[in-house]
């Protein structure tokens, strides 16, 4: 079991649903970034998910595309993701972290090398958005049989057809991409995502997070309610741009602000029926 | 490496080329991927799509294109043998309306109403504003902000043909953002909206697609030269961006007796950034949707190319050339920027026709083998496009004030 299945596991043992945060890692520089991660599961974060950061993150909206940027510009790197989670691990070893991204880095890193590296850092799952099923046998299926969780994207599009394949190679949890559509854009009828998530449960008994245009403690709980959890991103990564400078620079307020935030959802998801 | 009976078979069921090629897109994009696929493997089994591509080929862009024997060049170079495969001479001045007009009818099969295309110089942007004004379909553009102060000219062609262009602010402003933004745009309009990707790149099947779609550049030329010398060419010689007017030439050769070589854009030269030289300066990866060799930095992050000509300014290559070049079928090679400008001079000059900085790199590497081939040997390089487009860029390159005429 990771830690992922264990959490997923005492979350259902206490009756209560996930909430899932985003951070990109290095943003808005990487000491910043650090101490934000050490505090998210205090302040109510279930569930880690630390972006890999991209020059081309072709399914994220402007808010994780900026964050991207921004911590490239402070030079971030996949190595010190890495070490970032390494670091993270020496005072928390209990809070699951997902490293979610885009393929070309790890494939320059090396896969086989990176599995390695993942475990030694303590990563538990991945998210590589760009690696379908289609492309399991390179490095999805290396990285599960080393004991890492894969966690696969299922979305609108996912017909019952392709579901099978979709999740067939899928472990830890499902992310139901709630919308059609990128990161940090519309939110989507729960109506609607209740059928997704009703149509994934009978082809999986995997826990399902709903995420893409969560922004509210609302949203939260409406989402987590319907499903296994709710994953926010985008409007934790707005609340990082909110307090730059001009130049970048980060406030005093910007880390007491964020976790504030991660706080009221997580409130949001603890009311979850 | 291991023999190949045909070079020609590619790509395998799942889209590779070799370790090229493939699928790596977002599972929103999966099922419309696999769409795009099935329609376009039905309509090649269907005898009048080919009919409709052939008769739009030859009644409104213009086909065939002339095969010309390029007598003023030749004498210059007093070596090889050269023509022109002039496919500047097609309706929008370029190679790059053979696919969209493949595209757009594959589109219409499809039943959808609205298309979408990413463009870098504008002119595979105004190849898809042109068909879509045609078969009346809605268009929107996606164009990088620093391209559309570039490119102001195809900006407003565009704009005339009925195209909404849409600025990409994202990460530099170029060609890779607007494709970037046009896969974004078609994740959240997938029921109605189908992307025309204007290079033998992106995921399956675009790669194989537009590669078919501007084969009929190298069917063309092989049964002309048969006419005009009885025989097959010696060489073959494109230049490379992404690769689609290469890919079209070469394609139909590639189990022929031909030597094939590919120019790529040296922008400054290779020893900094400031190149597009995928193949003779990058590294295999994976982007928009395919591996194939890429200009990236050590940590897998993707680095802006540069070139005088925009539209070989893309940090990548169609999968295809990347196969071929690591099983050694073409010979890739590149010239910079003032060897470019040179052969665009050199061609004006020669032969009354103004070529575009993009099949000038090509002319500039013709320049350097041609005059030391025997008389004999008969080359044919593709003239992808016309140089109206180019003639600011070339100015300001030369130093010249327009103003002060």
């Amino acid at each position: 079991m990771t830690r992922i299945d264990k959490r997923f596991a005492a979350l259902k043992a206490e009756g209560r649903k996930a909430l899932v945060t985003f951070i990109t890692a290095g943003d808005p520089n990487p000491s910043v970034s650090a101490e934000m991660l050490a505090h998210l599961p205090k302040a109510g974060a279930d569930i880690i998910e630390l972006g890999m950061p991209f020059s081309d993150p072709m399914a994220d909206g402007p808010a994780i595309q900026l964050s991207s940027q921004r911590a490239l510009a402070q030079g971030m790197n996949l190595q010190k993701t890495l070490d970032m989670v390494a670091d993270f691990r020496k005072s928390d070893d209990e809070t699951p972290i997902v490293l979610m991204g885009y393929y070309n880095p790890i494939y320059i890193y090396g896969t086989e090398r990176f599995i390695k590296a993942a475990l030694a850092a303590g990563v538990d799952g991945l998210i590589v958005v760009d690696l379908p099923p289609e492309e399991d046998e390179e490095f999805c299926v290396p990285a599960v049989e080393a004991g890492l969780n894969f966690i696969r994207l299922a979305t609108p599009t996912t017909n019952d057809q392709r579901l099978p394949a979709v999740v067939k190679n899928t472990s830890g949890f499902v992310y139901f991409v709630s919308i059609a559509g990128i990161t940090g854009t519309a939110s989507a009828d729960s109506e609607v995502v209740a059928g997704h998530v009703t149509r994934i449960r009978q082809a999986t008994d995997l826990p399902i997070a709903v995420g893409f245009g969560i922004k509210t403690p609302e949203d939260a709980a409406k989402f987590a309610g319907i499903s296994d959890g709710a994953v926010v991103g985008s409007a934790i990564v707005n609340t990082i741009a909110q307090h730059l400078d001009e130049d970048g620079a980060p406030d005093a307020a910007l880390v007491p602000e964020v976790l504030n935030f991660v706080q009221s959802l997580a409130q949001g998801v603890r009311s979850a029926q | 490496m291991n023999q190949v009976n045909s070079y020609r078979t590619g790509p395998d069921e799942n889209g590779h080329f070799g370790i090229f090629g493939g699928r790596y897109v977002a599972e929103t994009l999966m099922p419309l991927i696999l769409a795009v696929e099935k329609a376009y493997n039905e309509a090649k089994a269907d005898p009048s799509f080919q009919r409709d591509f052939d008769y739009y080929s030859k009644h409104y862009v213009g086909r065939p294109s002339p095969l010309y024997f390029a007598e003023g060049l030749t004498r210059y170079f007093g070596g090889a043998k050269l023509y022109l495969k002039r496919d500047e001479l097609n309706h929008t001045g370029a190679h790059k309306i053979n696919n969209t007009l493949g595209q757009i009818l594959l589109a219409r099969r499809m039943g959808k109403k609205r298309i979408i295309a990413e463009t870098g110089a504008g002119q595979h942007g105004v190849a898809t504003a042109t068909v879509c004004a045609l078969f009346k379909m809605e268009c929107v553009v996606y164009m990088g902000a620093t391209d559309i102060e570039r490119q102001a000219p195809n900006v407003f062609r565009m704009k005339m043909l009925g195209a909404k262009v849409v600025p990409v602010t994202a990460g530099n402003g170029t060609l890779k953002d607007a494709m970037n933004e046009a896969l974004r745009e078609w994740v959240a309009r997938v029921e109605d909206t189908f992307y025309i990707i204007g290079t033998a790149a992106g995921p399956h099947p675009y790669p194989a697609m537009v590669r078919d779609f501007q084969s009929v550049i190298g069917e063309e030329a092989k049964e002309q030269i048969m006419e005009a010398e009885g025989r097959m060419p010696d060489t073959l010689v494109a230049c490379i961006g992404g690769g689609s007017n290469a890919m079209g030439l070469f394609h139909p050769f590639l189990d022929d007796k031909v030597e094939i070589i590919g120019v790529e854009a040296g922008g400054h030269g290779l020893d900094g950034d400031e190149h597009c030289a995928s193949l003779t300066g990058g590294k295999p990866g994976v982007l928009h949707g395919n591996r194939t060799y890429l200009l990236q930095d050590d940590d897998g992050q993707i680095l802006e190319g540069h070139s005088i000509s925009a539209g070989l300014d893309y940090p990548g290559i169609g999968p295809e050339h990347s196969w071929l070049h690591e099983i050694g079928r073409v010979n890739y090679v590149y010239v910079t920027d003032n060897e470019a400008l040179d052969a665009f001079q050199l061609c004006c000059r020669e032969e009354g026709i103004i070529p575009a900085l993009e099949p000038s790199h090509a002319l500039a590497h013709v320049a350097k083998i041609a005059p030391t081939l025997p008389q004999d040997h008969i080359m044919i390089m593709n003239m992808c496009g016309r140089g109206d487009k180019d003639i600011f860029s070339v100015g300001r390159a030369l130093g010249i004030n327009m103003n002060e005429f």
